[in-house]
């Protein structure tokens, strides 16, 4: 058995190893039981996934080509986590208490919640990530390589390696990495698991280092005076480039995607910052100790040409120690792998979050929020993005093939993420930083670093022909990729960091100063760059029986007391706690928010939780929420109102339909009652006296009165049914008016002669002014009212000598013709009712009329357009008809 | 014979014909034409029956049996009403007054005449 298959075995087994730590560490956590999972030092490990291949590996061969300057990528992280008060606990913290995802959604985050400033971070994570996967890839391919160098015949070929590697990286990650997705996107298997590979990558450098030392340099004394001897001892330090190369590796350490998903949205507990700030360097500080030593006795040992890069390897393989070598295979497998598999979490997160989901929901159109669980497409679309990552990643490894130094690779990719620092350390210090300065900066920089790192990177013909890198684009040299503005630098690195980053920073400034922030930027940005002021210090949660007494307090403002009381009292039954206040688990939290959200509404209940526990500031999007919950709650309470007005208006209208009715039923009562009453006196009359001349036996005077007595009240009788359907013609508008011209005064002689005062002591007095006035209009009508108007002088004027003055004035817009006796008149009492039907004034029987006359008037004046209406103060009974003056058809 | 009957009427011609029949079968005939005081009038006159109209100026025929009802020296006159309204909520409030015949116009004279008979001869007692 070969030294390969050893080697394959052992790296599975290993591999196996992995999957069981992070599946129980997995179920560790779900349990409840990860406290030990949650301890600042599995944090500071995780923290390690900083140290990829690319160091575990690529140090060496750095020192040994560019001697002491591989520390910088040390130094700068190092400088970074001692200064963690500064800039760290504030990204942890604004990661908390915004529930931040991922780099990308923190800055879109601060700029209003910016889709597209996300899409700009993905997009700049991706491009600068995959050349990294590619590298680990790489990397674990060529330390085969070097195993295989051993035997014969490679079983697998180099790429073979590489797919596999990818494929099995794909597999753990979309296992491990997308189990769950809870909030704050935590993956303590994972995390677990890459602990476990940084102590591994550690043990196997530092044994390597030790092997090195004693095992070949004879001692500390001997190695360290033929490391003085060494080229890699002559600091030849380039300060520009130190300081260049300091501040990339630091801006990585913020900005590299897959650090910030283990330093800020892995991250369990701020103050586990505090002992990564001292633990994280003296780990950076153990896996520098020997690469020193290595490189130079690898140099020394080596035969020319190999590749330094691989002397952590190669060195104790060329000893001999297969052991070792296998340890320090593993080692730099680890490396790689922990880094592959954090960068494709993070990544696709950002790839899922930014763009993926975006690009679904948009074709779902809004049923899809309503339908509520959109967790299975969520979760599909971030393993499809692991996939996605880790294809790119294997493709830019199976077409470059390789063969680049490690390292050059690595600063490449740290440029390129460098791009967002600006944008991240604007958003989380500066409040005028705006979303528009955060676009531009990142896309200007982005651009640049593309243009004189990135692709130049590749070689002359890949991107860029010889001549463009050597004259610019059409002869520009000014243009020219690798001396823009004719600055050439001998350090492209330095070079390209320098424009893209001071481009980068002015465009964002100058662009932040000149655009306006949108009111929810502005909330953002004061959210995050005083996120010390709105948070309380989070820590662990203080599961303290005051906070249980808190929520039980809020809970019962929203649950009602008993509801409240009988829930907290339940889980402490549950939890095994005597008494009512239980413990504030996490499961617990969940069920009182979920409780809660039933009366106020899922983010309400959860800003409420939140505020109670001091965990998180209220964010603007809880805010939203909350008022969105509130506008929907009073569009219904609106809807319920409108329903309410709309009911309340119904029933009104049903009680005035129904008074109406009940008042028409009266009306129709009384009125049927008053037909009955007019009708059948008359008839009482005529039937008494028709059965007495019946009986017989009447003298001549006698038979002659009582026939005359049923002669007038026949004619009474057939007078009142003459009304009566007369009324009934004008009241249903049936009535057809015969309309002519003629002289008003020919009318009023008409209605005179009519109305049978020949006979009688009533004088007619009228004044004869305007009475040639010709009129078209239903004479015959006005006529009738006439007689009337003029027999109720005759029948009700109670003066001794009784006269009725009849007079017509011209009102201007109307025609008034007066009717004034000089009788008592109508009692303003009485003044109303009088032009109702069947109303009569005092008791006057012998009248004669049924009270039908004056309403009859009443109508055919409304059907002639004018009016009749009882004229008060005059002394006696006085009437008006009004006639509209258009009726007139000439003058006098 | 020689009973009093007082008829309480507004209407000319029925005072004419009612005052005839009665006339002609013997019974004294006391005629009155408004309803304010015609409770005034029954306790002065003391009639042996009433012929009460229900609409009656100044005053309704059943608040002036309702009067007559509650007074001592009237509470069991036999009063017969006639209604030219006809209609069967005015017999049904009579009844509950206590009136003691109920009568509808027109009416055959012969009905009037057999209804003051027995009513003044107590065969039918008050309702």
């Amino acid at each position: 058995m070969g030294m390969l298959n050893v080697l394959v075995t052992v790296s599975l087994a290993y591999v196996t190893f992995l999957f069981m730590v992070a599946f129980f560490a997995d179920r560790a956590a779900a349990r409840g039981r990860s406290k030990w999972l949650q301890s600042p030092l599995i944090y500071t490990l995780s923290l390690s996934i900083y140290c990829t291949a690319w160091t575990f590996y690529g140090a060496v061969g750095y020192a040994a080509r560019s001697g002491v300057e591989f520390l910088t990528i040390y130094l700068g992280p190092s400088i970074v986590m001692i200064g963690w008060w500064l800039i760290l606990r504030k990204l942890v913290r604004i990661g908390r208490s915004q529930r931040v995802t991922s780099i990308a959604d923190l800055i879109s985050s601060r700029f209003g919640k910016s889709n597209s400033l996300a899409v700009v971070v993905t997009v700049i994570a991706v491009v600068g990530t995959t050349p990294y996967i590619a590298l680990q890839l790489q990397s674990v391919t060529l330390a085969l390589d070097a195993f295989a160098g051993e035997e014969v015949t490679p079983s697998v070929g180099p790429s073979a390696t590489a797919l596999w590697l990818a494929v099995g990286l794909a597999l753990f990650t979309v296992l491990f990495g997308t189990r769950n997705l809870d909030a704050n996107e935590r993956h303590d298997g994972v995390v677990m698991a890459i602990a476990v590979e940084a102590v591994v990558k550690l043990v196997a450098l530092v044994a390597v280092g030790l092997f090195v030392i004693w095992g070949i340099g004879g001692g500390i004394g001997p190695t360290m005076e033929r490391i003085s001897q060494s080229e890699i001892a002559r600091w030849d330090v380039s300060a520009g480039r130190w300081m260049g190369l300091m501040f990339l590796s630091s801006a990585a350490l913020l900005t590299l995607p897959r650090m910030f998903q283990v330093m800020v949205v892995e991250n369990e507990d701020e103050r586990h910052l505090a002992t990564a700030s001292w633990a994280f360097p003296a780990y950076l500080l153990l896996m520098s100790l020997f690469v020193v030593p290595i490189a130079v006795l690898g140099l020394e040992y080596m035969p020319d040409g190999a590749n330094p890069d691989l002397f952590v390897l190669t060195l104790p393989l060329a000893e001999g120690r297969n052991t070792l070598a296998m340890l320090s295979f593993l080692g730099g497998f680890s490396s790689a792998t922990s880094m592959v598999i954090v960068a494709a979490i993070a990544l696709s997160t950002m790839v899922s979050n930014h763009i993926v989901m975006p690009i679904w929901l948009s074709t779902q159109g809004s049923t899809a929020m309503v339908a509520g669980d959109v967790r299975h497409v969520v979760l599909l679309s971030r393993r499809l993005s692991i996939m996605g990552v880790l294809t790119l990643g294997y493709l830019y490894h199976h077409t470059t093939g390789g063969g680049e130094a490690l390292a050059s690779i690595g600063l490449i990719s740290f440029a390129g993420v460098a791009q967002t620092l600006p944008a991240l350390l604007g958003g989380i210090f500066w409040r005028g930083a705006t979303r528009v300065g955060a676009l531009m900066g990142m896309v200007v920089g982005f651009v640049l670093w593309a243009y004189t790192l990135f692709m130049p990177s590749f070689g002359p013909e890949v991107f860029m022909s010889e001549t463009f890198l050597r004259e610019g684009p059409f002869g520009w040299g000014w243009l020219r990729p690798e001396a823009l503005f004719g600055i050439a630098s001998s350090d492209p690195v330095v070079h390209s960091v320098v424009w893209s980053m001071s481009l980068n920073t002015f465009t964002f400034f100058i662009f932040s100063l000149i655009s306006f922030p949108t009111p929810l930027e502005r909330l953002q940005g004061a959210q995050f760059v005083n996120v010390f002021d709105h948070s309380a210090r989070p820590g662990s949660w203080s599961r303290g029986l005051a906070e249980a007494e808190d929520l039980l307090v809020m809970a019962q403002r929203i649950l009602g007391p008993s509801e409240a009381q009988s829930l907290f009292r339940s889980e402490a039954v549950s939890q095994g706690i005597t008494g009512y206040l239980p413990e504030t688990t996490p499961e617990f939290l969940q069920r009182l928010e979920r409780e809660m959200a039933g009366s106020v509404g899922a983010a309400t209940a959860h800003a409420m939780v939140g505020q109670i526990l001091g965990r998180a500031s209220v964010t603007v999007e809880d805010l939203m929420a909350v008022a969105d919950e509130t506008a929907q709650i009073m569009e219904y309470s609106n809807q319920l109102e409108a329903k309410s007005a709309e009911l309340t208006r119904t029933a009104r209208q049903l009680r005035a339909a129904n008074e109406k009715l009940t008042q028409m039923s009266v009306q129709k009562d009384a009125f049927l009652s008053q037909i009955s009453h007019e009708l059948r006196t008359p008839m009482t009359s005529i039937r008494a006296f028709s059965e007495i001349l019946r009986d017989g036996g009447l003298d001549d005077a006698a038979l002659a009165k009582y026939a005359g007595i049923i002669h007038d009240e026949a004619i009474r009788l057939t007078r009142l049914l003459d009304d009566l359907l007369d009324l009934s013609v004008l009241e249903n508008g049936q009535v057809s008016l015969n309309e002519r011209v003629g002289k008003i005064g020919d009318v009023l002689n008409q209605a005179v002669a009519a109305a049978g005062i020949e006979n009688s002591r009533l004088r007619v007095v009228r004044s004869k002014v305007r009475e040639d006035l010709m009129i078209y209009t239903d004479l015959d009508r006005l006529s009738q009212v006439f007689i009337n108007l003029i027999s109720n002088a005759l029948k009700y004027c109670d003066a001794a000598r009784p006269r009725l003055e009849v007079s017509i004035r011209d009102l201007g817009d109307t025609l008034a013709i007066d009717f004034i006796d000089n009788g008592s008149g109508i009692p303003m009492a009485s003044q109303d009712v009088i032009f109702e039907k069947f109303s009569r004034v005092g008791s006057d029987q012998a009248a004669g009329g049924a009270g039908l006359g004056l309403a009859i008037c009443r109508e055919i004046m409304h059907r002639l357009g004018g009016t009749v209406s009882y004229l008060p103060g005059q002394g006696g009974g006085a009437f008006r008809v009004i006639l509209p003056v258009t009726v007139v058809r000439s003058g006098r | 014979m020689g009973k009093r009957v007082l008829l309480i009427e507004d209407e000319p011609n029925i005072i004419e014909a009612i005052s005839f029949i009665l006339s002609r079968d013997g019974w004294d005939v006391d005629t009155h034409a408004n309803g304010i005081d015609a409770v005034d009038k029954v306790i002065a006159r003391q009639p042996d029956l009433v012929i009460l109209d229900v609409m009656l100026p100044g005053r309704s025929g059943f608040d002036i049996l309702r009067d007559l009802r509650a007074h001592d020296g009237t509470a069991a006159l036999p009063v017969l009403m006639l209604t030219a309204r006809g209609q069967t909520k005015d017999r049904e409030t009579a009844k509950a007054l206590g009136v003691s015949r109920f009568m509808t116009k027109p009416f055959s004279n012969a009905e009037v005449l057999e209804s003051v008979r027995s009513l003044a001869n107590g065969v039918e007692a008050p309702q």
